[in-house]
């Protein structure tokens, strides 16, 4: 039987960027606030300090800072027929497992999403009509637009010390920026870090076919910073270990080192690490919420936690788990096409070439997270003509190095043998002479690709897994042979020694090896209830005092980064909450 | 370092020819100058083993001096200690299975679903160093590590291609894939962790270790060539 713990005003599921900057913003309006996190907690000081943390093996390959799959996983397959399987360790994804949350490990990239996603559906209608749009393609409006949530992306990226160039300042284009992203109010708080070789010679091959580089805007302090609440970032050293790793140098904004610990100073907020939160409990006509129940991974003690409001702010798979396990919403039924719990589950997509170079040397070793040059020009550009090519969506192209570490990044020409004298020489001859270029596909949801209760495996707390139904459908795969066709004339016009060109992917999606953690979708946000678990403000439509945080929120995905939206998002939740608890109840009417 | 004159090696040589007894105890012969040097400098410690049997290390210093052989650019595998991190990551947590989901019920699964071997990776590298030396057995009449380098060339690339099928259903492939990736581990990894002895991987490719800062290095040293000096978790301590 569970103890029963004393009443609070919020409890928070999940202490990472979201449930970080809730907290500090709850605590600091005068709401007593519990945050249960499942991992304990780690400092910059004790845990991320060098030497230590320079270890690939243990942060890159052994997911020291990430989900431990032995105590809570998720079944897969790739389409509704198909028997769901464990992933029994990690690979195409990693959601983190500490104070800090994913927020710790990422690389920084930091992206404000437009109105051509938040209005995907009826732009497209308009300007392709609505036969231009797969039966099966289940995308819709966010309910939210840009101009709403611009105030918030500001916020967010002067809290998480974004450098950058803008491209578009109150409608006038800049030099140097993206001159295709939304009009934003003021520049980034940071100069852009310093390029690196790849990135130039990328910038230049790009401009002179007529695209249109710029610096991407990144979580990595060129210098040091002290954001607005104070918090204050170390300068980046472009040491070659950022994504996976905590930073020594507080450089990468992160939850851990700037909201968090200001919400941990303040009377109003409780912090308890190691708490696998178990349920979210009901009141008895089901249109309220009225706690959690938790267990504690130390000693497997078990509370309730009763709370007046709660908020998911776990990792955005776990918040959707969350919903599940606790009967909240209606789930969704992709046969019936009926219910919303679990709907429209996203990915992303990419291609990839290498090219290799006899006079270079590009230093994988050497960069920061968000070392990268991108053009938006096949992505946010909705000058591009999508028509001809019938695909929806973009992609964004760059290059750059993120944590090109030598377990992981030893690049050879193709041909090369996997061992031997031949091995070693191709090894050592190339690991330096080898650049990349991405392209970073969007996933536009599908009426198959979602999440439900596996009916077989159970996690440690007896709870069934999570199961995760995702392919990549012919969007994707047309999407893909254009990305691959645009990188490899990207490629070609720069003339490398030697080149292995990006394909489009057109074999199923594989839980290995390593892809992005970019899961989004699952409690999608939307215009009513009929369509979405949430309303704009991220509020439940079934029990108004649960809001539900992360990119489990997005209708769909984009081909960028999520953290700017799910940054952007928790403040504009915050600020809702701060309305919303003077007056509780729905705050749109269904 | 058999100066007891009866190492493993031998020990492994005679069983296969009838015991230990038949064994033909070699002693080394260490030349006076060599025992007169103070310190050895880069000697290798002897190799002991906290997971390995007798037969499975055999498997392993064969398997990872024919991945790497000596040359200009490195020593060979076992002077490096590609071995002893095997042995020491098979031996730890992640051998035996930390952060590996092993409930049941146990499916063979498609290959996009990933690793679904009732095994932790310890049991499965065991179970393959078995799988492997039956088909040497089976193929040359010897085990892996007996094999010529032509035998041991033609065993591995057959192994990697997927070409070889194992006695029982152990996916060969994926051991493959498993058994690289280790011996890339302990090539590549800290020396912390048993392997990469004076960084020699990290050497041979230039990569500079846990250096901490490269703020300055970035401008200074754009398309020109870096020190290959590497510096590890230890050298940092």
């Amino acid at each position: 039987m569970a103890t029963k713990l004393n009443d609070v005003d919020v409890v928070i599921v999940g202490l990472g960027w979201t449930g970080g900057i809730l907290a500090k913003e709850l605590v600091e309006a005068g709401l007593k606030v519990v945050a249960l996190e499942r991992g304990d907690m780690r400092t910059t000081d004790k845990d991320y300090a060098v030497p230590s943390i320079r270890d690939e093996l243990r942060y890159v390959i052994r997911h020291d800072l990430m989900q431990n799959t032995a105590r809570d996983t998720l079944t897969i397959r790739n389409n509704p027929s198909q028997e769901a399987l464990p992933m029994r360790r990690l690979g195409s994804f990693l959601p983190g497992e500490v104070v800090g949350g994913s927020g710790v490990h990422w690389s920084g990239h930091t992206w404000r999403w437009t109105d051509m996603e938040f209005k995907v559906r009826s732009m497209y209608e308009e300007r392709y009509g609505k036969s231009f749009i797969p039966a099966d393609m289940t995308i819709q409006d966010w309910g939210i637009t840009y101009e709403e949530l611009e105030p918030y992306y500001d916020k967010f990226e002067h809290t998480a010390a974004i450098s950058g160039k803008a491209g578009n300042l109150k409608g006038q284009l800049q030099a140097g920026g993206n001159p295709f992203e939304a009009p934003r109010a003021r520049e980034y708080p940071l100069p852009p870090l310093t390029p690196i070789l790849c990135s130039e010679m990328f910038d230049k091959a790009a401009r002179d076919l007529g695209h249109h580089p710029f610096p991407r805007p990144t979580s990595n302090a060129s210098r040091a910073y002290t954001n607005p609440d104070g918090s204050k970032f170390g300068a980046c050293q472009y040491c070659g270990h950022c994504q996976r790793f905590g930073c020594e140098a507080n450089a990468k904004g992160s939850a851990h080192i700037t909201v968090i610990p200001i919400a941990m100073r303040n009377p109003n907020f409780t912090l308890r690490t190691n708490s696998w939160v178990t349920k979210v409990l009901k009141d008895s006509d089901g249109k309220k919420v009225t706690g959690v129940t938790y267990t504690n991974i130390l000693t497997g003690e078990e509370f309730e936690q009763p709370a007046g409001m709660v908020l998911l702010c776990a990792y955005a798979i776990n918040n959707v788990h969350l919903m599940l396990l606790s009967g909240i919403g209606e789930p969704y039924d992709p046969a019936a096409q009926k219910g919303v719990i679990g709907k429209n589950y996203c990915y992303q997509t990419g291609v990839n070439a290498r090219l290799f170079f006899e006079d270079k040397y590009f230093h994988p070793f050497m960069g920061a997270g968000g070392s990268n040059v991108t053009i938006d020009d096949f992505n946010i550009n909705w000058g591009f003509d999508r028509g001809p090519h019938g695909f929806l969506g973009g992609y964004n192209v760059g290059s750059g190095f993120n944590t090109a570490l030598p377990i992981g990044y030893r690049p050879v020409p193709a041909g090369t043998p996997q061992w031997g004298k031949a091995w070693k020489a191709a090894t050592a001859k190339w690991y330096q002479k080898a650049m990349n270029i991405n392209a970073s596909g969007s996933v536009m949801a599908n009426r198959n690709n979602y999440y439900d209760l596996d009916p077989t495996y159970r996690n440690a707390f007896g709870q069934p897994l999570m199961r995760m139904t995702f392919d990549y459908k012919e969007n994707e795969h047309k999407l893909g042979r254009h990305s691959a066709d645009l990188v490899n004339a990207i490629a070609r016009s720069m003339n490398p020694a030697s080149v292995i060109p990006a394909s489009a992917r057109v074999e199923p999606w594989t839980v290995v090896p390593y892809q992005s953690t970019h899961n989004t979708g699952g409690t999608i946000m939307g215009t009513n209830p009929r369509n979405s678990a949430l309303n704009k403000y991220l509020q439940s439509w079934d029990c108004h005092n649960l809001f539900v945080v992360g990119a489990n929120v997005f209708p769909h995905n984009s081909s960028y980064n999520p953290t700017g939206p799910v940054g952007a998002l928790a403040y504009w939740t915050a600020d809702a909450i701060k309305r919303y608890v003077k007056n509780p109840g729905p705050m749109v009417q269904a | 370092m058999t100066e007891k004159g009866f190492g493993r090696r031998e020990f492994l040589k005679g069983a296969v020819v009838g015991g230990a007894a038949a064994a033909t105890a070699t002693p080394a012969i260490v030349p006076q100058e060599a025992q007169a040097q103070q310190p050895a400098p880069a000697a290798p410690p002897p190799a002991t083993y906290a997971f390995l049997n007798l037969e499975e290390a055999a498997f392993v210093e064969a398997l990872v001096d024919h991945m790497v052989p000596t040359d200009d650019l490195s020593p060979k595998g076992t002077d490096i200690g590609i071995n002893i991190y095997i042995d020491r990551t098979l031996a730890g947590a992640w051998g035996n299975g930390d952060r590996l989901y092993m409930q049941g019920p146990w499916k063979k699964g498609a290959p996009s679903q990933g690793y679904q071997l009732p095994l932790t990776p310890a049991q499965f590298y065991r179970a393959g160093i078995t799988a492997t030396n039956a088909h040497c057995r089976k193929t040359y009449s010897k085990r892996f590590d007996q094999l010529t380098e032509a035998q041991r060339q033609e065993v591995l690339v057959a192994l990697s291609g997927g070409r070889i099928t194992f006695d029982g259903g152990l996916p060969a492939r994926e051991f493959w894939t498993m058994v690289y990736q280790t011996v890339m581990e302990g090539m590549f990894a800290d020396p912390i962790h048993g392997g990469n002895r004076n960084k020699a991987g990290w050497r041979l490719i230039g990569f500079p270790g846990a250096i901490a800062v490269h703020r300055e290095n970035i401008e200074k040293f754009k398309n020109k060539p870096f020190p290959n000096d590497p510096v590890s978790i230890a050298d940092m301590s």
